[in-house]
């Protein structure tokens, strides 16, 4: 059953954050962070709660959960995986990587597995290019992955 | 592969990393290893007017990519004393596909980096820091985190530090995944919470920026040489260097080459003993076709150029840019066509779309780059390709992320352009193969 309002953990954890900014809404990122790092996604009825503690509206606060990547405005898989695009990747075979996560979860990158186990993301550069190609799963990066390694780093995920 | 001892002297970026750089070097090993004296040394013996001074002396660029001298940005700052709040932003949003220097610095030496704002904020009489960190960075925010807590129990960062009336503190602010944000005014708007489109300069940060007051942005690897140029001194700093930029810089190489990473070395060093001393030249097999001077921003150049030296002035006169001075390569097995795509779809998705120019202009130069790739182009559409690279270019939009995407661009249509004539002849073999198909069923009619 999702619950539509703010826990007291939560609500301490965005409080905490706006001081250290001279306007609250400055820690408008941190606190859609805060919420969807306890329930995974942020709901429309969420973003009033959070836009009220921040003092802003709920369309300003949607300006910025809807431009930033990392925000989900929709429900998303337990894990969520993104594998590097970006050029030194590609030239080092992401689009083979790409193929082998598809061909495993079944889903093409954007979508969500039925079960919500997985959701596939592409992501721009991940600052490891000498290790390329590159694959983070939900906080962790893995350099150097290759066919054999992606099947053994799914089966680890809950 | 080039073995080097690093000491204080030549690696003052690195010198306190072991030979893997596997090491995190936490409060106790830093101040071990001379760390926090340079700060000692500043508030003990110096005026903010001073250290301004000294890094202006010192020549010190911007290590983000555009090469700014960081004692002349310092210096834009108001001199009056009426206002109530300045700021320091230190732009930690490495996002440019094929750099990767910063985050080593953010990771593994974060002390560094906090001693190097901490003397910043003196030196541009800030009372407060932020790092904004890319969200990505996972590992670094944690470790920052952890630094910043082990300074304020030092007693190096808050109130009153090291017994002077020095206020400053630093408060690590993380992103959500935009390539805009490292551009200096969308970090500003990124940072007060509002959505990241760059704003209209002037007014310049120095002047008004952050919540309207003074702030300066630098660069993680910018404030990261600081502590070492009060330490060593301005003759030093310039010694260490083979060209005209001062100091060393964090290059490197990736793609396929024996020894892909980053390394600390003196401006003026060739790109071809970059490419051959330390990243150990083209693996077995790959043949060197291009090259990027400093990430997906810079234009392409050709392997004859690679004894140019790496610094600002030198890449500018072959034709590209020093940019983030991070390599990369480009063998032989790359279709330069379907690379340029690629790069071109990063720019495109992470356009913050307040310009029209870039908004409309970037996702038609992928449209017509996809139809390159799939061989249903015309050669109208590489004139299409080389307007659109003028209508994007410098001075048409707010931002430099249009005239960034283009450079790869049109130095790959000037450089390759037969590549991507071959896209266009093939679409004409087909044509006129079906065209000789065509009539054969015909004259079997007749």
């Amino acid at each position: 059953m999702l619950n539509n309002k703010l826990n007291d953990i939560e609500l301490y954890k965005i409080i905490e954050e706006t001081k250290h900014y001279e306007d609250k809404k400055a820690a408008s990122i941190e606190a859609l962070k805060i919420v969807q790092n306890s329930r995974g996604w942020i709901s429309d009825q969420l973003m009033y709660e959070i836009s009220a503690i921040l003092c802003i509206s709920v369309s300003q606060l949607e300006e910025i959960a809807t431009f930033y990547s990392q925000i989900y405005r929709q429900p998303v898989g337990r894990n969520i995986i993104k594998y590097c695009d970006s050029v030194v990747c590609y030239m080092m075979g992401c689009n083979k990587i790409q193929l082998i996560l598809e061909d495993i979860l079944k889903i093409k990158p954007g979508c969500t597995t039925i079960d919500h186990k997985f959701t596939l993301l592409p992501i721009s550069c991940l600052g490891n290019c000498d290790k390329a190609p590159v694959l983070m799963i939900n906080s962790i990066t893995y350099s150097n992955v290759n066919s054999t390694c992606i099947p053994i780093l799914l089966e680890k995920c809950k | 592969m080039k073995k080097h001892i690093r000491t204080a002297e030549t690696h003052p970026l690195t010198w306190r990393l072991n030979q893997s750089y596997s090491n995190i070097v936490w409060a106790s090993e830093y101040c071990k290893k001379n760390g926090y004296s340079a700060l000692h040394i500043m508030l003990k013996n110096m005026i903010p007017k001073d250290v301004v001074q000294m890094i202006t002396e010192s020549k010190l660029r911007g290590r983000g990519g555009a090469g700014f001298y960081t004692g002349i940005k310092w210096s834009l700052m108001p001199q009056k004393k009426d206002y109530q709040a300045r700021y320091l932003l230190c732009n930690a949003d490495e996002m440019e596909p094929g750099t990767y220097k910063d985050r080593l610095l953010l990771e593994k030496l974060p002390h560094q980096l906090l001693e190097g704002m901490i003397i910043a904020g003196f030196a541009i009489e800030a009372s407060m820091g932020y790092i904004f960190l890319r969200g990505e960075y996972i590992d670094a925010a944690y470790n920052l985190k952890r630094a910043i807590l082990e300074a304020r129990k030092l007693g190096y960062l808050g109130k009153n530090i090291l017994g002077t009336n020095f206020n400053f503190d630093i408060v690590l602010h993380t992103g959500a995944g935009r390539y805009i944000c490292g551009e200096e005014t969308a970090l500003i708007n990124s940072l007060e919470g509002n959505r990241p489109n760059p704003r209209i300069k002037p007014p310049f940060p120095a002047l008004i920026g952050l919540w309207g007051k003074p702030t300066c942005v630098n660069n993680v690897e910018t404030l990261s040489n600081i502590p070492s140029i009060i330490l060593n001194g301005v003759s030093w700093y310039k010694e260490i260097s083979l060209s005209d930029d001062t100091g060393t810089k964090l290059m490197g190489f990736s793609g396929q080459v024996n020894n892909p990473g980053v390394w600390e070395v003196p401006f003026g060093i060739s790109a071809r003993e970059l490419l051959e001393d330390y990243a150990g030249g083209m693996k077995k097999g790959f043949v060197l076709k291009a090259w990027q001077p400093g990430g997906a921003s810079t234009d392409f150049l050709l392997p004859e150029t690679l004894d140019v030296k790496m610094d600002f002035s030198s890449i500018a006169n072959i034709g590209s840019r020093f940019g983030t001075g991070v390599a990369m390569v480009v063998d032989h097995t790359v279709s330069i066509v379907s690379l340029v795509l690629n790069l071109e779809k990063f720019f495109a998705r992470e356009s913050c779309g307040l310009c029209t120019p870039c908004r409309e202009g970037l996702p038609w130069i992928v449209k017509i780059l996809q139809s390159f790739e799939n061989g249903s182009a015309t050669i109208n559409d590489l004139d299409i390709l080389e307007d659109l690279c003028f209508q994007l270019g410098p001075g048409k939009t707010l931002c430099a992320h249009a005239p960034g995407a283009i450079q790869p661009l049109q130095s790959a249509i000037k450089l390759f352009q037969l590549d991507f004539k071959k896209c266009i002849m093939n679409i004409n073999q087909k044509m006129s193969d079906t065209r000789n198909k065509t009539n054969s069923i015909f004259e079997l009619f007749l």
